[in-house]
């Protein structure tokens, strides 16, 4: 590897930066909180956890307002449009061609900047996993209105809740593939080092 | 004389004034502490004779008062019989058969104590004499007024020695110092009944006990002294001398979710009545309120019962008439002073700040009448609150679950009355003989007995709605959404934090690991991998 044919490119602007990491952490404030509200364990007691969990949901909701307003003006949601284009390289490249060391079989650009795999985990992050657990939690936070909204008769606090934690349960699993993945790029660590600097190693 | 003699002369006659002043005799109580009566009744000439009875004052009073005996005699402190509307049940102390001292026939002398009236010594007393109402059980606001049994509802006329044998004498009271003194019920009045029910302090509601004559504010947020200082009839708020409120017709649902107090066909005496359907402010008023949905008020708010003293739990009439070595009866305490067995009596059990069950509870009570045909393999519910989850009428409510055995005719699995009190050979208490006991209750209330008995388990419940805790004492989230949760056994509810999908649980537990182990087997792979490459 010749670190002089090593090409930087700055694929994560400065807001991009700032909300992944603050995503980031008011996910895994939700995660913790939130299975400490299902029941899972004891952490910061259950009001305590219930307030916190309510609190980062609004934040969060907050910080995505922002983050469509950004993706759109700048039309870097077209990021997330799906492609098969070298989906099955990248597979292969995870399960076998990471081991011998084998070139990356997708080039980041700026304007590509993630790949086929990215792109198919994003968007089903963005159209499933997001709104089964924005919807099963506003309902789950508005409890207390449903009579008033006349869907009392409609929901049932259990079913809500049972969605709402399939969908944790879906995020903790992106989370833990998400984490680890972070480690897959040119470099192990050349995509956090991205994500912290906006500046990424892309290989020659 | 300087200035600081003259002061320090001053003070010490002060000093000295006050002294005399605690000395003096207290003033009689006829000359009353203000009260915003416009009435003086000292002053009335029906009070300025001397009283031999407690009817004769009864007299008096009517002579001004024309309409009070005839509204007492509607009321259920008068009747001591209340037809349920919603059941149909003929209930009421002179006819239910609890689990406490079972029942009243027979045994009309001792129980009619707590009656308003005089001279209820059988079944043939005369309910429509008007003289016979007693004013001053409730209107009594000397002290001295005290009816005891055995005595058929009348106070004691001369000093007597009570309990017998005790060494302790409870005087006549003066009945003209007595009625000249009349004024609002208290909650000395009120107490010196349903304090004392089921036949001592605390012991059958757990809820309500001579600790609510002068409450701090941790045990009642509305009766403390230092408060609002409410008294029983600030809640139960009366008219006519019909007093709302009642257990065998609970109101658990406000049909509107509140109302205003003084409204018509509404019960005063719920929380609602004041504080409304959506009582909670502050930040976390709407996730309160959404709880008034299917919690009562009280389930939060008086977390526990029994906090000023001990309750009796469990009454177990099997024991009693044992008698020790030289037959006479006996009594063994608990370790913190109370009976734990008594020969009259039988085992108990008493405990202090009590947990209570929560139920689905929807106002509607049945009762275990004498009648009802029992299955004595079960545990008789003496009264069996109705609701459930889906009925739209229920709520859930604290209740005092109090649990004893009791007799019941083999023959004909009814519950059995049986004669306890009495100055003749079949009372339970002086002769400690059950066949003669229940012979003559069962001959009493002119019912059939197959004259062969035995003990049945019963339990019945005490719905829980006095000694409302300060806020800040109410039950936290916690207590109810982390395990072990006081609702657990409470069904038709998702309660977050307790009732998860189990199955959900497994499989969303066993993919995160499954994920986990995989990131973790790649990892190791890839660092396997290149370290290999790097030795090469």
């Amino acid at each position: 590897m010749n670190a002089n044919a090593t090409e930087r490119i700055y694929v994560f602007k400065r807001f991009e930066r700032f909300w992944h990491w603050s995503q980031a952490a008011l996910i895994i404030t939700l995660m913790l909180t939130g299975f400490e509200v299902h029941g899972s364990y004891t952490l910061f007691g259950f009001e305590d956890a219930v307030n916190i969990h309510t609190t980062a949901a609004w934040s969060l909701v907050t910080l995505w307002v922002f983050a469509v307003f950004w993706h759109f003006t700048t039309g870097e949601w077209k990021q997330y449009i799906p492609t098969l284009d070298k989906a099955g390289a990248m597979f292969k490249y995870y399960l076998t061609g990471i081991f011998s060391h084998a070139p990356h079989p997708f080039k980041q650009t700026v304007l590509k900047k993630h790949n086929p795999l990215q792109r198919l985990a994003y968007l089903g992050f963005w159209l499933g996993m997001s709104p089964l657990i924005w919807f099963t939690g506003w309902f789950y936070l508005f409890y207390d209105q449903w009579a008033a909204w006349g869907l009392d008769a409609y929901l049932s606090l259990e079913w809500v809740a049972f969605f709402h934690t399939v969908g944790a349960f879906m995020i903790l699993i992106f989370f833990i593939a998400h984490v680890y993945l972070a480690t897959a790029g040119h470099t192990p660590t050349s995509h956090i080092k991205a994500m912290i600097t906006g500046w990424e190693d892309v290989g020659h | 004389m300087s200035l600081r003699q003259f002061i320090s002369a001053g003070l010490l006659g002060l000093l000295a004034s006050l002294a005399l002043a605690s000395n003096a005799p207290t003033p009689a109580p006829a000359a009353k502490a203000a009260t915003s009566s416009t009435a003086d009744h000292s002053k009335f000439k029906a009070l300025q004779q001397s009283f031999a009875s407690g009817p004769e004052v009864t007299k008096a009073c009517l002579t001004c008062h024309t309409e009070a005996a005839k509204q007492v005699h509607k009321t259920k402190h008068w009747t001591w019989e209340f037809m349920n509307p919603d059941t149909k049940q003929r209930l009421g102390k002179k006819n239910v058969i609890n689990n406490f001292c079972t029942a009243v026939p027979s045994n009309y002398e001792f129980c009619t104590a707590c009656h308003v009236g005089y001279g209820w010594k059988d079944q043939n007393y005369d309910f429509t004499s008007e003289n016979n109402v007693d004013c001053l059980a409730c209107h009594d606001t000397t002290g001295t007024y005290r009816k005891l049994p055995g005595l058929a509802g009348h106070p004691t006329y001369k000093d007597v020695e009570f309990p017998p044998k005790s060494g302790k004498i409870v005087k006549a009271p003066d009945l003209r110092a007595v009625a000249q003194g009349v004024g609002k019920s208290s909650r000395d009045t009120c107490g010196s009944c349903h304090f004392y029910g089921g036949g001592g302090d605390a012991v059958k509601h757990g809820d309500l006990d001579s600790s609510l004559k002068n409450p701090g504010k941790y045990l009642d947020v509305h009766m403390a002294k230092d408060g609002l200082n409410f008294t029983c009839g600030e809640c139960h708020k009366t008219s006519g001398h019909d007093v709302p409120g009642s257990r065998y017709a609970v109101t658990t649902v406000e049909k509107e979710g509140g109302h205003m107090r003084g409204k018509k066909d509404a019960n005063p005496a719920t929380c609602q009545a004041c504080h409304g359907g959506k009582p909670h402010q502050g930040e976390k008023a709407d996730r309160l309120n959404a709880h008034t949905a299917k919690l009562a008020c009280q389930t939060c708010h008086i977390p526990e019962f029994a906090r000023a003293q001990p309750t009796k739990m469990m009454w177990d009439w099997s024991t009693a008439g044992k008698l020790d070595k030289d037959g006479k009866p006996f009594k063994i305490k608990d370790s913190v002073g109370h009976d734990a067995y008594d020969s009259k009596k039988g085992d108990f059990r008493y405990e202090s700040n009590v947990i209570p069950d929560y139920v689905w509870f929807n106002g509607k009570v049945d009762y275990t009448l004498r009648e009802t045909k029992l299955d004595p393999s079960k545990v008789i519910e003496i009264n069996h609150f109705n609701g459930s989850p889906d009925d739209g009428k229920s709520k859930i409510w604290p209740i005092k679950r109090f649990v004893g055995k009791q007799p019941y005719d083999v023959g004909s699995n009814q519950l059995l009355v049986f004669h306890t009190y009495g100055k003749d050979d079949s009372a339970l208490w002086s002769n400690f003989n059950w066949d003669k006991a229940i012979e003559f209750g069962m001959k009493e209330i002119g019912a059939e007995y197959s004259g062969k008995y035995a003990f049945v388990s019963t339990e019945m419940s005490w719905p829980i709605t006095h000694m409302v805790a300060p806020k800040a004492d109410a039950l936290a989230c916690a207590q109810c959404h982390t395990g072990p949760g006081r609702l657990d056994k409470v069904p038709g509810i998702y309660m977050p934090g307790r009732h998860g999908n189990a199955l959900l649980d497994t499989l969303g537990w066993s993919f995160a690991g499954l994920a986990f182990l995989g990131v973790v087997a790649h990892g190791a792979g890839r660092i396997y991998t290149s370290r290999k490459g790097a030795e090469k």
